[in-house]
This record gives C-alpha cells, structure tokens and sequence, in this order.
C-alpha cells in the first residue's frame, strides 16, 4: 500500500490531482462545520450579488442564496451521488461479470447476451428511460446512471476473471474439494481487487459528470436540494447577466474531474504497470549513436564493421547485446553470423543500418565503413537513400514484416520507388513481376493483387526476397529467413538465396542458429555469444576444427538423419544475462575446460591464417 | 446481409428492455397521465387506450406489432403521433451529432497521430495537456461558455436555436447555428479519440512490419500516412463506434444549452411532462438507428481490413 501511494506520489501529475480531489473533499465533507451562511435561506434583496459583495464571498444566485455555502453542500452531495454510483456499479457489474467469467458456457452466455444489448443502447437514451418510469429525482438519477455503467464492469471482470479461473491455483482449490461459490469469494474475488479498482478510478469521474448532467437536465436533484449539476442549471438562466453564478458550480465540476481523470491514470498506471504511458515509445528512424565523429578505419572490403557496442537501456539495467564487435564482408561473399537466441546477431545486423528500435536501443561506439562513409554517423535523407536500395534486408517472420493491409504489388512497388521516383509504373510493376518469377513464384500475377495474409509462409519469404533485391542491392541482410518456416521449404528459399546470389555477384550477411544451414550456403562464419564474436574463420576449416568450446558444442548440435546414437545434443546451462556480463569469458561458466584464468579480465582474440578465436584452451589446442 | 439479421435479436432485445423499464412505473399510469383530472372513468378510459387492462406480454406484442408498422403511439403532451414528432426531431439532432461526429473522428486522430510521432516533444506535451482538460470539461458547461464568449461578448454566432427567426432556413444559416453547438459537443469526444489514436499508433509503430518499411528505405513521412495510419483507422474504428452513442448522449445536453430542437431536448421535455409514451418511443427508435449505425461501422471495418474480409 505504502509502495502504491509512493508509486502514484512519483507521478507528479497524478499528486496533483490528488491533492486538488483531497482539498475539495476535505472543504465538502467539512461543509457542516465550516462557518459557512446557510445554503437554502432565500433572500431576494441580497440576488446576484458579484463575489465578494455583502460578505457573500463567492457572491448570490438567483434567490440571493449564498454561493459558497451552496457549492460546498453541492460538491458534498454530487461527490456522494457519484461515488455511490460507482460503487454500486462496480458491486452489481463484478457479480455478474465474476459469475459470467467463472461458470462459463450458459451463466456466461445468457449474461453477457444481456450485457450487450444494454451496451446496444447510447448510455444516456437508457438512463433517460429509467429516469421517465422512475421519476425525476436524484436517487432515481443515480440508480438510472449506476445501472448504465454496469456493462461496463461486467465486461471487463468477465475478461479478467476467465483467465484467472483458468489458471493453476484456481484447478488446485477445485481439485482440493473447495466449493465453487468458495473460490469465487476466497481466491478470485482478491485477485480482482485491482481491476476492479482500475474500472471504477477511470469512471467514477464519468458517473459524477453523469449525474451533474441529469441534474442539470431538471431530472436529478430537486430544488430547494441542489448539486453541483442543478445549481449550474438553475444559473444557466442568468448566464448573460449573472455570469459568475455559472462559473462557480461549472469550475467545480470540471476541478473534480480532472482532478479524478489525473488521479486515476496514476492509479493505473501504478496498478497495472503494463498499461503504464512509459511503455509505449515510438521507435526513432534511426538508432540513437552516440559515438561521435568516429572515423572509421579506411577498408578495401565492402563493408566493414568496427568496434560496434550497442546496448539497451531499460528502466536502470543496461543490456549489452553487441560488445565491441568487428567483421568484414568482401564483395560477392556470404558471411554467416551464428549464435544462440539472445547472442546479440539480430542486434548486430540491424545496427549496420541503424535500424535497432531506439529507444531503448543507443549505439554507443564503433563504426560501419560503407564506401569510406561511417553509416552510423549520416544523416536521415542519406540513410535512408542507402536502405533497401544498396543495403537490404530479409526478416524472420514474413506474416509481421510485410503490412497486413497492403497488397504484395504495392509493397513491391512501394520498395521500387521509395528509390526511384522517376521509374514509370508500368516498368515498375513488369520489373517487379520479373522479380517475382525469379524467386521461384509461378503465377506472379496472381499474387500480385494478394495480401500477405493469403499467401503461404514459403511464398512470403520469397515476396520479402524479391522486395530486398529490387533495387540491386550489394548487400543483403538475411536475419533468419528460414527459421520460420518448414524444412522442406527452408531448403528451397535456401536455393533461391544462393543462386541468386551467384548471378547477381551479391554479398550476403547471413544470419542462422544453426550450423547445418550455414554451411551449405556460406563462405566464412562469425560465431557470436552473449553479444561478443568468439570465434572468426571459412565454415568449412570450422567444422572440421573448431577453435573456441561454445562453437564446437554449436557444431555438436546439428542432427545427423539416421544416426540413433547421436543423442540430440544440447549445451548445459544459459547464456548470462546481458545486463549482468561477468568478467572474464562469458561462457566460463558452461564450459568444461574452464580454469581460474577464464574467469578474470579479458580474454584476447588470438589469430592464425584467415582464423581467429577468444579463448585461452582452444579445443584441439592451437589451431 | 448476416451481420444486418444479427441485428434483430439486439433490436428485440432493446424494445424489452425499454418495454420493461417503462412498464416498471411504480403506482398507476393512468393516474400519473391525468393527474387531478383522475375520475374513475378517465383512469378506465386511460388504461383502454392504452391496453392497459391487458397482461404483460399481450402488451409487449401489441406494443411490438404496433412498432413494426411504424406506430409508435401517441403523445398526448404535443397531441400528435410520436413517430412524426420522433422523426421531425431526429433529423436536428442527425445534423448536430453528425457534425461533431465527423469533427471528432477527425480531429481526434489527427491530433492523436501528431502527437504520437512527436512523442515527448513540446507538440505531444502540449496536446497532452488539451486533450486532458477536453476530456474533463463537462459539456454542457462548455456550451455555456461558449455562448458567453463567442456570442454574447464577441457576438460571433448566434445564442442558439438552429435556424434564425427572422429571414433564416437556408444552409448558411443552419451551419451558422451549428458551428458551436457541434464543437461545444465534439470537444470531449476528441480528447478520448485524440488518446485512443495515440497509443494505436505508438504501438504500431513499434510493429515489425513499420521495421520492415524502413529498412527499405520508405520515407518516414509516407511510413506514418500509408503504413501507420492505414492500420491506425482500422483499429481506431470500433472505438468510434462507441464514441458515436457518446456523441449522441451529449448532444441531449447540448441541445439543452443550445435551444436546438432535437430529440434529447424532446426527451427530457417528455420526461418532465410525464409523457411516457413519447420516451417510450424516442428511445426505442434512436437506439434502433444507433444499433444500424454499428452494424455500417462493423462493414466498414472489413471492407479496410481484408484480413477479416
């Protein structure tokens, strides 16, 4: 509890609205004993008088009543009215919101069919119904306003409830002999609290302005008793000449409810911290980099990635997914990157264009020598003049990387003249439907004027193909094209990536976990852990003899077909956490020719040949 | 076609239930219609004509039959069918709803928009900060200061009413009218659209497909119109569904303000006479059309998405 308010005190906004909801219920319910003039003595000699006149400090309405006096006991009565309300809203909507959601089939049906046909209706037209059969009045305007928001509650509990009586502890008092009604009360009920009390802080604020509007109307309070809303309505006559006696309840109300909006969204955001704003931030079109002027080293390769960190800064922790990474990529090469989930690859291949989401996400050094241009470094309109159109990519997961509502030809189209304005249409959409034959789509028309959705996951891998070499691009990207899909449809997007890349001279950064698939495509590999290259070398020198342990266990765990005896292999233990690197290697703590050296300082990258490793006790000894 | 014969179990659904609220008037209606007029014959006479010496459900299905055929009863307040009075008065309030609801469907999402892809900036702050007194104002107190301001003081527009006395009725006129009894009405419905939009669109911009546009290069400015907001709308459509009967609640309050003629101001005039038969039937159709009006935003919604097509 102490933590909530504290929680809710951090928010400023909300301790505004706070402390504004508290003084006007402390001034409300201290009303009685305020040395206040009393609110229902008429004096029509002493009407309208501006605030401040004959002691009246907030002035005289219409029958020379005293104005502060009023607003006071109309503050009181409308706050009750409206907590009231909301109370017995929440009461009755969490009964049978709780019941629909935990007995289910019929329960469940019948209540919520009658829900939604009280949610059919525009809320006031039902509420003016209830007030036409009961009667004016302000307790039939709060039963009218109290039975109108119970849809509300009762939908939201449903949803909550029917995944808690789902969960583990709720089949445990099942099987336990408890009653049904017991679990209800004793293990769902507590556990709706706070849901309960989300709903009811973001509508009691609706619920007072519904009821100051049904007075206001005529159909709540009746003179001589007046809330906030009647006292605005019986000014509103006198609005031309006696303005003030309409700004004084009308100021009051929208205090209250701004007061209850502001409160109520640092109650939420307290109580459910995934609805919290913080959580939702916009991604920059280009990574945070924070490494300066950093002028890359001069490189004949075509691309070269220099001492790259990247890092994500997430509440306090920082999570180094890429740490100090460098590589090269020759022209017409494929250059495989392999590692673990969570090793840092996606990270790293994404930061080549500045793509990483950021924040969180914040380049803090290195380079990326593009034609003797650090790309981390250039402008936007530079960037993105270079994005899909020398440097492109191919994601994991077609059905989210392509736009659901747009169809394959305009998103063909789209990447044809995000570079090329001047192309005319007709040659864009034959190009593109050339494109689309050359990766291996028979009907290319066809799919065309298809949405992604209607294709299937083979056939999306080869849309987003043909989308990254549209502009003849001299790299391509591939994060885990075929990782998503089955194996017999891997082994063809395989086929297609590397015939094209023979033809068209490409340079492939190819991205995998898995070494069987790196092999059969690549020329050299960068085997990464827990954000740092351990290994560097040609595929097949690797496999033959792996320098550095993770990557011999990496090896280890490609299947071989037909061979029982070799138990699927798995390495023991987790990767650490990237916010918690510990000194000296990374993958120590896994590795079974770990000593007391491995375990302090840095370990330095020793190379021979065209290989490199970072390992004191190379498996096999020097290789 | 499915989707419009779903609608009638919701349409018999809200004539029960209004049927059944008005019929829960306590004491006898016959003697709250006449008043001091309640000599025995009059209550006799009453509760013939209004089928009143019948059981429940008999009355539900007259009532029901009665409806279907377009007759919705009689007001014995104006003296004339309800339906005609219904239908003179609903086309006022179309005008003014619709406007505001056009307004706010607008307004909200632009304003939304701008402030998510300015998130954090001077622009989102201050969005931020309207959209929150719009959403706390209530909107009958707004209308009043509106008048105040705009046409007392400035005399900008007219006080109220929809059409001007003298010499008005043409279309210039109307719009005249309407200009600020529409936005005193879309002003909230804004503020709850503007925060809807905003967070639909930061979460789609986080979506992988948006990656997706920008690692092809797509300029940032058509990644937000042709990529962000196409799906935006399509998300934001139910909603404006919902806030649609909310435009419609407050414009009860607004016509209130306004003087404008409409069925709220209708309602709550009947309510006060105690002309139930009125309410009765000005509930019943309104909820009806909004119930149609749903149903186009649910076609709407599938005819822009075609993973739903």
């Amino acid at each position: 509890m102490i933590n909530f308010l504290k929680i809710v005190a951090k928010n400023r906004l909300a301790a505004f609205g706070g402390i504004l909801l508290l003084i006007i219920l402390t001034l409300s319910i201290l009303a009685p004993i305020l040395p206040l003039k009393e609110p229902n003595i008429t004096n029509t000699a002493d009407r309208f008088m501006v605030p401040f006149e004959g002691g009246h400090i907030l002035g005289t309405d219409h029958l020379g009543r005293d104005l502060l006096s009023r607003l006071l006991w109309g503050t009181q009565l409308s706050l009750a009215v409206g907590f009231a309300a909301a109370f017995i809203a929440a009461t009755f909507g969490s009964i049978l919101g709780a019941i629909a959601g935990f007995y289910g089939q019929k329960t469940d049906n019948i209540i919520m069919r009658f829900i939604d046909m009280l949610m059919a209706f525009p809320y006031i037209l039902l509420a003016l119904a209830i007030v036409a059969a009961l009667g004016p009045g302000l307790f039939n305007a709060l039963i009218a306003v109290a039975l109108v928001n119970i849809p509300f509650f009762a939908r939201n509990i449903r949803g909550v409830t029917v995944t808690l009586a789902n969960k583990e502890f709720i089949e445990a008092a099942r099987l336990s002999g408890m009653s049904n009604l017991r679990i209800l009360i004793v293990e769902i009920f507590p556990n709706l609290l706070p849901m309960i009390v989300i709903a009811m802080s973001t509508t009691v604020g609706w619920m007072i302005l519904e009821t100051a509007g049904l007075s206001f109307l005529g159909l709540g309070s009746q003179p001589p008793q007046a809330d906030l809303g009647s006292m605005l309505g019986e000014a509103r006559s006198a609005l031309i000449t006696n303005p003030h006696t309409s700004f004084v309840p009308g100021i009051m109300i929208f205090c209250i409810v701004i007061g209850i909006n502001l409160f109520g969204d640092g109650v939420r955001d307290a109580l459910d911290p995934r609805l919290k704003k913080g959580s939702l931030i916009r991604p920059l079109p280009q990574t945070i980099y924070e490494g300066g002027d950093t002028q890359p080293t001069p490189s004949t390769k075509l691309l070269s990635v220099q001492n790259l960190s990247t890092q994500f800064h997430v509440n306090q922790d920082v999570y180094q997914s890429s740490n100090d990474v460098s590589f090269e990529i020759q022209e017409g090469e494929c250059l495989g990157l392999i590692g673990e989930s969570g090793s840092g690859k996606s990270v790293t291949a994404l930061s080549v264009t500045s793509l990483v989401a950021s924040p969180p996400g914040v380049i803090k050094k290195g380079s990326v020598n593009y034609k003797n241009e650090n790309l981390l470094a250039l402008p936007y309109e530079k960037l993105r003049s270079i994005r899909g159109n020398k440097i492109s990519y191919i994601f994991q997961d077609p059905l989210t990387t392509l736009h659901p509502l747009h169809t394959i030809g305009d998103q063909l189209l789209e990447a044809l003249q995000a570079h090329d304005s001047k192309l005319s249409i007709s040659e864009s959409i034959s190009k593109s439907k050339d494109l689309l034959k050359s990766v291996q789509i028979p009907n290319p028309d066809n799919v065309w004027d298809v949405y992604p959705h209607q294709l299937s996951g083979g056939m999306r891998q080869r849309v987003c193909i043909a989308m990254a070499l549209i502009n003849n691009p001299e790299l391509i990207i591939a994060d885990e094209p075929t990782t998503a899909l089955d194996v017999t449809v891997q082994a063809q997007i395989l086929n297609i990536l590397n015939s094209l890349r023979k033809e068209r001279k490409l340079s492939i950064l190819f991205i995998s976990h898995d070494f069987g698939v790196i092999s059969q495509l690549c020329d050299r590999v960068i085997v990464m852990y827990a954000g740092s290259i351990v290994e560097e070398g040609p595929v097949k020198n690797i496999i033959q003899q792996a320098a550095h342990p993770y990557t011999s266990e990496l090896i280890k765990c490609v299947p071989q077909l037909g061979n029982k005896e070799h138990a699927l292999h798995s390495i023991p233990g987790n990767p650490p956490s990237l916010n918690q690197l510990p000194e000296g290697c990374a993958f120590a703590n896994r590795c079974q020719y770990k000593q007391d050296q491995c375990l302090k300082g840095s370990v330095p990258v020793s190379s021979k040949d065209n290989r490199s490793y970072k390992c004191f006790y190379p498996v096999g000894g020097t290789a | 076609m499915n989707r419009l014969l779903s609608a009638i179990p919701v349409v018999l659904g809200i004539t029960i239930i209004v049927f059944l609220i008005i019929s829960l008037i306590p004491g006898d209606p016959a003697t709250a219609i006449l008043g001091s007029y309640a000599t025995p014959e009059n209550v006799a006479k009453i509760n013939k004509d209004l089928g009143l010496d019948k059981s429940l459900p008999e009355r539900y299905l007259i009532w029901l039959g009665n409806i279907i055929q377009g007759d919705f009863g009689r007001s014995f307040s104006l003296n004339r069918p309800v339906i005609d009075e219904v239908m003179e008065r609903f086309n006022a309030t179309l005008i003014l709803s619709g406007t505001a609801f056009v307004l706010c469907s607008f307004f909200g999402i632009l304003v939304g928009t701008i402030s998510a892809a300015r998130q954090y900036t001077l622009t989102d702050k201050f969005i931020t900060f309207i959209v929150l007194i719009g959403i706390s104002i209530p909107s009958f107190f707004l209308g009043m200061m509106m008048i105040l301001t705009f046409a007392v003081r400035l005399k900008l527009f007219p006080v109220s009413g929809m059409y001007a006395i003298w010499g008005g009725g043409d279309l210039p006129d109307l719009i005249n009218h309407l200009v600020m009894p529409s936005i005193a009405l879309a002003i909230v419905a804004t503020g709850v659209v503007a925060r809807i939009s905003r967070n639909a669109v930061l979460e789609i911009l986080r979506q992988d497909y948006v990656r997706t546009a920008r690692a092809k290069g797509v300029k940032e400015r058509s990644i937000l119109i042709s990529h962000v907001l196409r799906v935006a709308i399509v998300t934001i459509l139910p909603v404006l569904g919902l806030q649609a009967g909310f435009v419609l609640s407050g414009s009860v309050y607004i016509e209130i303000v306004f003087q404008w003629p409409g069925v709220g101001r209708m309602l709550v005039d009947a309510i006060l006479k105690r002309d139930i038969i009125l309410v009765q039937g000005g509930v019943v159709f309104v909820s009806i059309c909004y119930v149609f009006f749903n149903i186009a935003v649910d076609v709407l919604q599938r005819v822009l998405d075609p993973r739903i097509r």
